[in-house]
């Protein structure tokens, strides 16, 4: 019937492209030049890099977390601490090198998207810092149950506009803030927080979080002389999965694992494992694996961490499962919620409910290994947002 | 010439509807598509529902999610389409976004588009550099896919789009998504020209449009005018289809002042 698709910039093998309204195309060739620019000026990438370690306080920790390692009973497991990231999460990496890259374009207005609020509040962070208005898109039901990222962002001095479309999550959020974007296209900046959307944005998201595997890469060789075995990270559009395992990307000795979320159970419907029960399709710009019906509309997703809760996932991650370089796995609510508490109790380090469900794996992945393997744990944020939703779930009072 | 092409001639403006299947429900389309022929509609939009319609304002999306709710799924939108080419000869095109045809299969939906009577599509989020394999498909079962042009589209992209838009050019009036405006764009004219320079096809101009007088304007410089959100309130506001009816014939007569 046709030909394959050529390769071409903004595709990951077949999935990728830039599958957005006119009006788009001309700001996304404009994004995709300055980013061209930008990559290839020092000036650019030095001040980056100062406020990665001055402002973020990079390099985050690699973290041999013995008492959980112990616990699971079996190979060593390695915390890549980005939730002691300036914000709490790995998200201020791809905000801060997106925002310069805004200033850069002489953007006046930045609007973001979020799920949990981490981007939100990376964002309006940034904005902050440089002195740029802020507007943040949010699922009306993330409102709710991320309360205190919105009281931060508010504090921030961002505007958070609460988007009561649809689900009310994070996909929602998506589209209203595209909708804004097209009407305000001259001066503003769309600041996409995960590896998805019309190229070019899944490779300029995931260059500025491969920060994490770069410094993961080296960390692991300084401490333990070798590469590690794993490498586990969750997976909602797969930002800080990408951003640590691209760097890994030639090491075809080390695994990849990406953590979805099962929610109430894969067999529920209540989940959000787009790349385990998904197929391929079009959403939000790119053509990448999605949870949708028989009809082909995008289907409402579940799952007790709020930025895993979407019916999507970034065009390359797609890639590494049909090539097979990256394999996905899910744990559902409930392990995750295990997994809070047992690295809580083991480490004294109160993950975020996405991080918690890479722990979940990384502890059952651990026992089956020799104490010499190393399994590195993308622990992407922290839990402070989620407190509210932990005590619910043990049914007391905070 | 394709039964688009042939709903354009010379000094005639037409007049473009767009209604979403399933607003109010699956029957009352087939009987706004009468009231619209009756009116004197040169072609027929017909919106094809979507979860995420990421290029429409409040109003479509609202009566799109309405339509889902009725079960508009595309497979009931190709019965509804066939039912109305039935009653009358207006030509009929598809808008809807890209992922449910891309779920549907191309060849299928293609094969679909035909038996049911439909001459166009237009997808919205699917610009010429990704429409390659729709365009070879449409093309062979006769189908005119529509591309579209927005005021920032550049130079290269007016001649790119004029190489490959079939049926005719659907200039989006405005930096924006779909929706009633108070007023239009004063570089409105200016966009028209430049896209006018490089095609040869009939250029329709949508988004935005809600008045007569508006549609009246259009027409001065375009070739047909295409009016979507308004008419759903129309329909909102009264389900015996008399407002709606009153509405476009309004629109009929405006544009038929500036026919020749």
């Amino acid at each position: 019937m046709t030909t394959p698709d050529p390769p071409r910039a903004g595709y990951f093998g077949r999935y990728g492209g830039r599958f957005v309204p006119e009006t788009l195309v001309a700001a996304l060739d404009e994004l995709e030049s300055a980013y061209a620019h930008i990559s290839g000026d020092a000036g650019f990438q030095q001040e980056f890099a100062r406020l990665c370690r001055d402002y973020i306080g990079r390099p985050t920790p690699l973290y041999h977390a013995r008492r959980l390692s112990q616990r699971a009973g079996g190979g060593a497991i390695l915390l890549k601490r980005e939730d002691l990231a300036h914000t709490g999460a790995h998200k201020i990496n791809n905000a801060l090198g997106q925002g310069l890259l805004a200033r850069h374009m002489g953007k006046t207005r930045i609007i973001a998207e979020t799920g949990a609020g981490q981007h939100g509040v990376a964002t309006a962070t940034i904005c902050a810092k440089l002195g740029i208005d802020c507007v943040v898109y949010m699922g009306a039901e993330d409102v709710r149950r991320q309360s205190s990222n919105v009281r931060r962002m508010k504090l921030l001095g961002a505007e958070v506009r609460p988007v009561t479309a649809g689900s009310q999550t994070l996909k929602d959020a998506i589209n209203e803030a595209m909708r804004d974007w097209v009407s305000n296209v001259s001066n503003t900046y769309y600041l996409i927080g995960s590896v998805v959307g019309p190229h070019p944005y899944p490779t300029i998201v995931r260059d500025f979080q491969s920060v994490i595997g770069r410094e993961a890469r080296e960390q692991v060789l300084a401490q333990f002389g070798r590469l590690p075995d794993y490498l586990v990270a969750c997976v909602g559009g797969g930002s800080n999965s990408i951003g640590l395992f691209h760097p890994f990307f030639h090491d075809r000795e080390v695994k990849f694992i990406g953590v979805e979320a099962a929610g109430q159970g894969l067999e529920t419907g209540q989940h959000s494992a787009t790349l385990a029960r998904g197929r391929a399709g079009v959403l939000h710009g790119t053509r990448s694996y999605l949870l949708e019906d028989e009809h082909g509309q995008i289907l409402e997703t579940h799952s007790i961490a709020a930025g895993l809760d979407y019916p999507g996932v970034g065009p390359e991650h797609s890639f590494y499962k049909d090539t097979g370089r990256a394999s996905y796995v899910t744990i559902n609510d409930s392990e995750a919620l295990e997994a809070f508490h047992l690295l809580t109790r083991t480490e004294g380090i109160i993950p975020a409910l996405e991080s918690s469900h890479a722990v979940a794996y990384a502890a059952r992945l651990a026992a089956g290994l020799k104490p010499e393997q190393l399994v590195v744990v993308s622990l992407s944020g922290r839990g402070d947002k989620d407190l509210d939703i932990v005590f619910k779930a043990m049914g007391v009072e905070p | 010439m394709s039964d688009i092409a042939s709903a354009f001639r010379p000094g005639h403006k037409s007049l473009i509807p767009y209604v979403t299947v399933g607003y109010p429900s699956l029957d009352a389309t087939v009987e706004i598509a009468s009231v619209l022929a009756g009116c004197g509609c040169d072609i027929i939009e017909l919106g094809i529902p979507f979860s995420d319609p990421l290029a429409d304002g409040a109003t479509i999306q609202k009566a799109s999610y309405h339509a889902l709710q009725q079960g508009a799924t595309p497979r009931k939108c190709l019965e509804v389409a066939r039912r109305i080419h039935q009653q009358i000869s207006t030509p009929l095109v598809f808008m809807t976004y890209y992922n449910p045809v891309f779920n549907f299969g191309l060849e299928a939906f293609c094969r679909g588009c035909k038996e049911a009577g439909v001459s166009g599509l237009i997808v919205p989020d699917l610009p010429p550099e990704e429409g390659a394999e729709l365009e070879a498909v449409s093309r062979e079962y006769d189908i005119d896919l529509v591309y579209l042009l927005a005021p920032t589209s550049a130079a290269g992209r007016i001649e790119m789009v004029a190489q490959h838009s079939r049926g005719f050019i659907y200039l989006v009036s405005l930096a924006g998504v779909t929706g009633a405006r108070q007023t239009l764009p004063p570089e409105l004219e200016d966009f028209v020209r430049r896209v006018r320079e490089k095609a040869r096809q009939p250029l329709c101009v949508g988004f935005g449009v809600s008045t007569p007088e508006q549609a009246r304007r259009v027409a001065r410089i375009a070739d047909g005018v295409i009016v979507g959100s308004r008419l759903i309130e129309a329909i909102e506001q009264d389900g015996s289809l008399s407002a709606l009816r009153d509405f476009t014939c309004r629109l009929r007569q405006a544009l038929d002042f500036e026919s020749e």
